[in-house]
Parts: structure tokens; C-alpha cells; sequence
């Protein structure tokens, strides 16, 4: 049986290392590839290399991250971050990325999720979608609004809506973040996690919340999410890949253990 | 020098930078010549079967693969390069290389939580052992992205197996040929164990 994926989540600056929280005063706290390699050793399944690089003079300190990272790690990795065109996407994905996360980008101009999917093929391209609770209006059904810029801009698009336009548009996985739960360490947004799983047919990563292995295994059950991301749980030392794999295989939750 | 077939088939720079990783010597190349020639071929791929097959013969890769599978040069086949050295694929609908007697089909599953690609990891249930499986456990885990699987006509063919509501082989093999549906190349120490173990391969399996 295919087991749920864990995935961890760099979010890179400048090239350092740096993990959010709630989207401001993000603070350096080291290498990404080191930091990267470690994760690989202890068996992460999966990374993503976040770019929130403000200057685009810097663009190209990110390529080398992603062809060290590449050179180095034998999982796959995705890139996100300031990918604005298919060349932007191809240039990652030259550099060894097996996978591209379009988020902002992509609600601009949703012709680039199809664009991307064509040249680069629909299993390397995720749509991330930064998520928040809103409530139920008459544009919003489902209660949860597409918003970009960290929170600060909403968009208008529903979350339900805007998943299966992703999914159609030709993207092959979606990354749901829920801007409500990140950074909190109190766990996944389950609701919107299961309502998004329940609503395409391809793999939902959950994102956002995550701070005990509990977590995890609410999103991977309740939640009906294929994978779950973490980061500062592993950023900071306060559980490694193995314990929160092994709490959750002795749940019965399917992971590999290598 | 391992040569890795290129022919417009997805990120073929994976697999290099694994075998750079291992210190072996590899070059990516689309001519049938550097192929004919290799001591032995990788033969990649990610991507849509007719369109693949189109690209091989357009430039004289599918005559090159076939000799070289005749010649006895130990071939690694992987994801798209697994299925295409079948007979045929579901996927367009395309007659493939034939290098093995089988066919490409897509998964149908009834299971709705199941998603289609088959996205991640799954463990790999050795049926018989081969050279190139050295060190590999029945069981481990190995990294999958794909929608078709290879389903060879001969069962002798079948290497390894996995689940995914049905059971569907995911290393195959005849003579000095060899392919894995997942990604060596993306699975890991073990992965990596794979492609070292192909790298020292004669091609014989007994």
C-alpha cells in the first residue's frame, strides 16, 4: 500500500534558511541544504524549498540552492516562490527540481498552472493555496477564501472552487495552507483539509498547524489529506522525523520507516 | 561510461546527478552511435507514451535500444522507459518498443480514495531475486509517479510487485534488461543501491 508522505517545508531567504511564522518577523536559522541533507538522513519523504526572497537581484542565489539541494538528496523536492512564467518553472526544474509550486502566480494568471502542466507534465506541478476562514457568504460557499501575499490580500476565489479549477487546469497536487493555523502549533485545519480532499481526485497535502505528531495523525485520518507538511516542529529541534513516524505507524497510519 | 538515453522525455538530470553522486561516469545523449556503443544504457523517461515513441523513432533510438538489448548490453529501464519497452500502451494508444512481451494499461480502480498517478512511496515485494536487487529488502519502500503500469505477458518477467487495490509489477526484467516503474533515482539510499548494483551488472542473471 502507498504510504501517507511526510513532507518538511524550507522556507529560504537570501539563501539562508528561515521559517515563518504567520507570514512576518521570519528569522534566519541556517542552511538550507545542510538542514536539507539532515532531513533526507533521518527520512523525510519529501521537501519543499519555499523562495521568499523579497529582491528578484536574487533570484539566482536560489537556483544554486536548488541544484546543491539536487545534487545531494535523492527524494523528490519541489520549488516555490517568485515562479511568475513557464521559463521561471523550467529553470527550477533544470536545476533538479522534481516538482514546481505555483501560489500567487497562478491566481494572477491561471493559464500558467495549464502552461507549466503542459511542458513540464502535470506530476511536477503542485498548486499551493494559502487559505482563510472567512464564513459563508454567497461568493464564498464553502466558508474558506483564496488569499495571496501572506494573508493580506484577499482574492474573492472560493478554496473548494479554485481547488477543482487547479485540479482541471492541469495541476497535480494541490498544497492547502490554512493561513488560520499556521504558525500556531495547534494543529491542521481539518475541515478545510477534508472538504478540499473530498472535492479533486488528486493527492492533497496539508499544510499549516502542524506541531505534534497528533497532528499529523488527525489530518491523515479526519483530515483525508495524502501527505502532511511540517516545519518548525523539525526546525526546532522539538521532534525528529523518526519519533513522529513511528507514532504514527504505531496509530496504524502507513509511513515509511527507513 | 553509462549513456542515459535522451530523448525529450522528462528531467533526465536526475538521473545523472544519482549516478555523479555514486562516482560513476554517465553521459546524457540522444545519438544512437553514443548508445550502440555504452557499456551499458539507462533508459529513462517521464511522460506521455506516443509522444515518447514518437521522439524515439524520429531519431533512430528505437532501432538503437533494440540492438542494443540484442548485443547483451545490461539496459536499466525507468517509469516511461519501463512501460515503453512493451509491446504496446494504453496511454495514446501507441505500439511500443516490444522488448518485452507485455502491455501498458492504466490503472482502473474502484477505490475512491485512491488517487490516480499513483504519487509516493510504496513497498516493492520481491517476487524472485536479480543482480541488480543485491541488499534490497522484500518490502522497501520506493518512490512512484505514475498513472499506466507494465504488466508482462510471461509472468517469468515479473520481479517485484506492489499493491494499489491490485497487485501490479513493478520491476521487470528478461536477459541484460532490467526496469523499475519507480524512480531509483528519487528513492533514497535504497534507490541509489539500485543503480550502484546496476552500474557493476554484466547483464547475466544467473
Amino acid at each position: 500500500m502507498l504510504s501517507k508522505r511526510i513532507i518538511s517545508c524550507l522556507d529560504v531567504r537570501d539563501g539562508k534558511l528561515a521559517k515563518s511564522v504567520k507570514f512576518v518577523n521570519t528569522v534566519d536559522i541556517g542552511d538550507p541544504v545542510a538542514t536539507a541533507k539532515k532531513y533526507y538522513e533521518d527520512g523525510i519523504d519529501e521537501l519543499v524549498f519555499y523562495d521568499i526572497t523579497a529582491s528578484s537581484d536574487n533570484r539566482n542565489i536560489m537556483i544554486d540552492v536548488v541544484s546543491r539541494v539536487a545534487s545531494n538528496i535523492f527524494i523528490p523536492f519541489s520549488v516555490g516562490g517568485g515562479l511568475r512564467s513557464v521559463e521561471d518553472c523550467s529553470r527550477v526544474r533544470m536545476a533538479g527540481a522534481e516538482k514546481i509550486n505555483l501560489n500567487t502566480a497562478a491566481v494572477s494568471n491561471p493559464q500558467l498552472i495549464s502552461d507549466a502542466s503542459m511542458v513540464l507534465g502535470a506530476q511536477a506541478v503542485v498548486l499551493s493555496m494559502d487559505v482563510l476562514r472567512v464564513g459563508i457568504s454567497s461568493q464564498i460557499p464553502s466558508g474558506y477564501e483564496i488569499v495571496t501575499h501572506g494573508g493580506r490580500n484577499r482574492t474573492g476565489l472560493d478554496a473548494i472552487e479554485w481547488a477543482k479549477k487547479g485540479e482541471t487546469l492541469g495541476a497535480g497536487e494541490l498544497v492547502v495552507n490554512s493561513i488560520d493555523a499556521d504558525g500556531t502549533k495547534e494543529g491542521y485545519e481539518i475541515t478545510l483539509t477534508a472538504m478540499i480532499a473530498q472535492a479533486v481526485t488528486i493527492p492533497v497535502i496539508a499544510s499549516g498547524g502542524g506541531g505534534k505528531p497528533e497532528h499529523l495523525y488527525d489530518v491523515l485520518t479526519k483530515g483525508h489529506a495524502d501527505a502532511a507538511l511540517i516545519a518548525s516542529m523539525l526546525h526546532y529541534g522539538e521532534y525528529t522525523i523518526k519519533e513522529i513516524k513511528q507514532y504514527l505507524r504505531d496509530r496504524g497510519i502507513r509511513v515509511r520507516l527507513s | 561510461m553509462i549513456a542515459i538515453v535522451d530523448y525529450d522525455a522528462g528531467n533526465l538530470t536526475s538521473v545523472k546527478r544519482a549516478l555523479d553522486y555514486l562516482g560513476l561516469s554517465s553521459k546524457i545523449t540522444p545519438d544512437p552511435k553514443e548508445i550502440r556503443s555504452a557499456e551499458r544504457v539507462i533508459f529513462p523517461g517521464v511522460g506521455h507514451a506516443a509522444s515518447a515513441m514518437k521522439n524515439l523513432i524520429a531519431r533512430g533510438l528505437d532501432n538503437a535500444l533494440k540492438e542494443t538489448f540484442a548485443a547483451g548490453t545490461p539496459v536499466l529501464g525507468i517509469c516511461l522507459g519501463t512501460q515503453i519497452i512493451l509491446s504496446g500502451s494504453e496511454e495514446g494508444n501507441t505500439t511500443c518498443l516490444g522488448l518485452i512481451d507485455g502491455y501498458c494499461p492504466k490503472f482502473k480502480l474502484t477505490n475512491k480514495e485512491l488517487k490516480i498517478p499513483h504519487i509516493g512511496w510504496n513497498s516493492v515485494d520481491l517476487k524472485k531475486s536479480h543482480p541488480v536487487m543485491n541488499g534490497i529488502r522484500s518490502g522497501e519502500e520506493f518512490y512512484f509517479v505514475h498513472s499506466y503500469y507494465p504488466q508482462p505477458k510471461e509472468i517469468d518477467c515479473i520481479i517485484a510487485v506492489s499493491d494499489y487495490e491490485i497487485e501490479f509489477p513493478v520491476i521487470i526484467g528478461k536477459r541484460n534488461l532490467v526496469a523499475t516503474q519507480f524512480h531509483p533515482e528519487k528513492s533514497g539510499p535504497s534507490g541509489l543501491c539500485i543503480l550502484s548494483n546496476f552500474s557493476k551488472w554484466d547483464g547475466s542473471v544467473c
